[in-house]
């Protein structure tokens, strides 16, 4: 796990960050992108916890979403990231090239008794659970906004 | 990210250093699986180098862990820190798995 240091955090307000990245639809680059924010964010010093929590884990999955669901065997497909994140709040879009899907149609409770020994079943649940805000629209593609608002 | 496995008396002693995601939980599966076939038991995955942990990774666990009890045998879980942990209540997946603090503790009372 990489430390997350940030010496001198922007100053509220005044620092805006926009990112976009383009990777192969490979699921290898995964941590690579979850870097790259982890990066963005620590430089506005946000807490740990989110992080190393709630940015890594529904980045990886709206990631694997693209990859896997949304992209599937089209090797020659990419996806595209855009962050934007200020000091107040972190906003990512995952960006694929399949047809989408029906987020609330998809999104079961893996917590249900009959649910918790099921291998699949929790990527969409653990994005709603640690992100503040989901969406999901068509862009000339699938796309899926996740906002975080900073809870310090 | 690398799986390192050792023996510590009759249980297996699987680390998983960095992230346990989609790009390498086949990996452990594979790995701890082909030490059920040799035999094996007891299996204590330690987390105490981890990083973060996707829901693919959580479902290789489940997924080995009833492996392994069909088999007889038992999978438990040790060192997760405080973000693991909120990870395994979020999906109630701390009522499925024996968790330690420590391996250390994990081991005693295996």
């Amino acid at each position: 796990m990489s430390a997350i240091s940030a010496a001198q955090p922007f100053a509220p307000g005044r620092v805006h960050i926009a990112l976009e990245l383009e990777i192969p639809s490979d699921v290898r680059y995964i941590e690579r992108v979850v870097e790259v924010v982890k990066q963005q964010c620590a430089q506005f010093a946000y807490p740990q916890r989110q992080c190393c929590l709630n940015i890594p884990v529904a980045l990886s999955e709206a990631l694997s979403n693209a990859i896997l669901r949304g992209n599937g065997d089209r090797i020659d497909a990419h996806v595209q990231v855009k962050i934007d994140v200020t000091q107040e709040r972190l906003i990512l879009e995952v960006l694929d090239e399949g047809g989408g899907f029906d987020f609330e149609e998809c999104l079961t409770d893996p917590t249900e008794p009959g649910n918790i020994e099921r291998e699949d079943g929790r990527g969409l649940f653990l994005m709603t659970r640690l992100m503040d805000r989901i969406e999901r629209f068509s862009n000339q593609g699938n796309v899926v906004r996740m906002t975080l608002r900073r809870h310090d | 990210m690398s799986f390192a496995i050792k023996k510590q008396g009759e249980i297996v002693v699987v680390d998983v250093e960095g992230q346990l995601i989609v790009g390498n939980r086949q990996e452990l599966k594979q790995r701890v699986l082909d030490e059920l076939e040799k035999g094996e038991r007891k299996f204590l995955i330690d987390f105490s180098q981890t990083g973060y942990i996707d829901s693919s990774g959580l479902g290789v666990l489940v997924s080995l862990s009833k492996k392994i009890r069909e088999q007889g045998g038992e999978l438990r879980l040790a060192n997760l820190n405080d973000d693991l942990k909120t990870l395994f209540e979020l999906t109630k997946l701390d009522t499925l798995f024996q968790i330690s603090d420590t391996k250390e503790r994990a081991l005693e009372t295996f």
